[in-house]
């Protein structure tokens, strides 16, 4: 089993986002950066396909800067065999670059299966996997939480409202993972000092602009400033009163 | 001169709330733009594109075949860029629904145009701007979007449909041939057709306050008497109380709902991350610091299990009154 893993550098779900200087960018001082959680699945689900496989190759591709070589260092520490940084200054919000960048990498590269998280907890996009499934012209599961692969075909269950889709296709093909999937292992120290002497090669990503000009970044706004309406059950009548009368939402 | 089209979502050949969200957003944007509205339905052969008028499309094609009764990535897919190909769209807009997430990159790339996904607010200011929250809803982007077109996912209940009434003439197309790449085979129900939270317009969740999974018994009594869906925090999910499709936050479905509980939960970070955008908030929670309360619109303080039975028996008394 040859299989790419796409990853990508994000800030930590526990960080504060403060806007920079230029509203239109977080600072980033203080902030640190993370490997995308599900991104964390999708390396889990490689490791666990070519432990079953018997071998195989895990290559870990990210687009980003010169730091994103941490983030693909956290994967390979987990156990994948190589890493590939397509190096750009910035990546934009726009996710079809990105996503050429990356099908561009992987298109010739014999992989079975190429696998992405659901989407980056930085710009939401959910966007970038399927996106290199097109370009490709492979097939592709997103967001799946439960994958089977046998017999060079696979079989994915994702989650819709209320009920699960059981999506069927051969390989080599797309999926991108959600949570459920699997457990990410955690790096052992082992993993961490073995990474260190792993390949990783270095690329110019060579984005295109793209079709997203940034007007503004701004913190959410202000929640207006709620109030307790009592103690106990004692106080419901009151709630209700406000739900349907102040709110108007009853 | 550019239109808009709203590819729009159907499920066992109805069409769902967040299509005519689509639509009335499309509506606004086309007449900020000075253009038309066209819808595009995809289903089953008999889904039908009548009434779609009276939501402001001037013009409905519907791509009816039984091999598009369930979601079938790649011949939607297909479908729709073929449809929008053959026309002048400025902007396609569908709803950030699990369809949706699947079908605009899709759509985006075939056509190689820009994607905006999960949008709260889309309109037309000498362009294309739309927001998006980012960062587990900590920031929020406003973005002007240059492609022409460009394809937005809409976040569900971010927009309130609105009657419009507009000619809505109906004109069949074809679904595109092809092979499909993958098939979904099925689609497997729970036992219980729940209402989903990321489209429902009330959302009860619960949290680790109801102490044990029985106990959720409240939450959905509550949700029934509000005809609201069931959510969870993760603690709840983990603990294998709930399931994760019930799970409200970063690491499960971000809710915009007009009237959010959230009971027993204590409204960590990630928690808050997912309802950000929900209309009106009201905590329920014995600890008068807990950090939900720093984000609800109505609080109460005290103990769920007198609170909640109480809070049931009047909404149910107004609702049959
Ligand atoms: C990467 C990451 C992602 C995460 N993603 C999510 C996510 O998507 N969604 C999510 O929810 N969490 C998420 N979490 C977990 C989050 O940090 C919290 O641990 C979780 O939300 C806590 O759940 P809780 O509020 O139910 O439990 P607790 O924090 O234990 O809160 C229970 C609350 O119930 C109250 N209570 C207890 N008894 C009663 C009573 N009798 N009456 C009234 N109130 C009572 C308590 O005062 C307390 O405030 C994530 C964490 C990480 C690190
Ligand atoms: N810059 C990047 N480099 C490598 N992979 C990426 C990058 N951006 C996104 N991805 C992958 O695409 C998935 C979805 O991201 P997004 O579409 O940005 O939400 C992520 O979970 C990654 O697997």
């Amino acid at each position: 089993m040859k299989i790419a893993v796409c990853v990508k550098r994000v800030p930590d779900s526990e960080a504060r986002i403060k806007i920079g200087a230029d509203k239109t960018s977080i600072d980033e001082s203080g902030v640190k950066f993370v490997l995308n959680t599900y991104d964390e699945y999708a390396v889990e689900e490689a490791l666990k396909l070519k432990e079953a496989a018997g071998s195989g190759e895990v290559v870990i591709v990210s687009v980003g800067s010169e730091a994103a070589k941490e983030t693909i260092r956290t994967a390979l520490a987990m156990g994948a065999d190589r890493g590939v940084l397509l190096e750009a200054d910035a990546v934009g919000l726009d996710p079809l670059p990105v996503a050429r960048a990356l099908a561009a990498e992987l298109k010739d590269g014999g992989y079975d299966l190429i696998l992405f998280g659901k989407l980056a907890s930085d710009d939401y996009s959910h966007a970038v996997g399927v996106m290199v499934a097109e370009l490709l012209e492979l097939p592709c599961a997103s967001a799946a939480t439960k994958l089977e692969i046998a017999d060079g075909k696979g079989i994915a269950e994702r989650e819709i409202e209320g009920g699960v889709e059981v999506v069927e296709f051969a390989l080599p093909a797309v999926v991108t993972a959600d949570k459920g999937l699997n457990e990410p292992r955690y790096p052992a120290l082992r993993g961490i000092m073995m990474a260190k002497k792993k390949p990783l090669e270095v690329k110019d990503a060579a984005l295109d602009a793209g079709g997203v000009e940034i007007v503004l970044l701004t913190l959410p706004a202000e929640r207006k400033k709620g109030r307790i309406v009592g103690e106990g059950a004692d106080a419901v009548p009151a709630l209700v009163d406000a739900l349907r009368n102040e709110a108007k939402v009853l | 001169m550019a239109n808009v089209i709203a590819v729009l979502e159907q499920r066992d050949g109805t069409l769902k709330r967040v299509s005519h969200e689509a639509l009335t957003a499309a509506r606004t944007l086309a007449d900020a733009m000075g253009g038309e509205v066209h819808a595009l339905v995809i289903g089953p052969s008999g889904v039908s594109g009548d009434g779609l008028g009276d939501y402001g499309a001037d013009k409905v094609f519907v791509a009816a075949d039984d091999a598009l009764a369930l979601y079938q990535p790649d011949l939607y897919a297909a479908t729709a860029a073929d449809v929008v190909q053959g026309g002048d769209y400025g902007v396609v807009i569908l709803a950030a629904t699990a369809m949706g997430k699947d079908l605009a990159p899709r759509v985006a790339a075939r056509l190689g145009c820009t994607l905006a996904a999960d949008v709260t607010a889309i309109q037309y200011d000498g362009g294309v701007v739309v927001t998006r929250p980012v960062y587990a809803g900590k920031a929020v982007y406003t973005l002007k979007l240059t492609g022409v077109p460009s394809v937005v996912s809409l976040r569900p209940n971010a927009v309130t449909p609105e009657q419009n009434a507009k000619a809505g003439a109906v004109e069949a197309t074809s679904a595109a041939g092809g092979a499909a790449r993958a098939t979904t085979a099925e689609v497997k129900q729970p036992d219980r057709a729940a209402l989903d939270v990321a489209e429902a317009s009330v959302v009860v969740s619960g949290g680790r306050g109801l102490k044990e999974a029985e106990h959720f018994k409240l939450i959905e009594d509550l949700a029934a008497a509000v005809g609201g869906a069931v959510g969870a925090s993760r603690a709840v999910v983990d603990a294998g109380w709930r399931s994760h499709a019930e799970q409200v936050g970063q690491t499960g479905k971000t809710v915009s709902p007009s009237l959010y509980f959230a009971v027993g939960i204590s409204g960590a970070i990630q928690h808050l991350a997912g309802i950000r955008t929900a209309k009106v908030i009201v905590a329920i929670n014995k600890d008068p610091d807990a950090p939900i309360f720093k984000v609800a619109d109505y609080g109460i303080v005290g103990d769920l299990f007198e609170i909640v039975p109480r809070l049931t028996e009047e909404i149910k008394k107004i609702k049959e009154g």
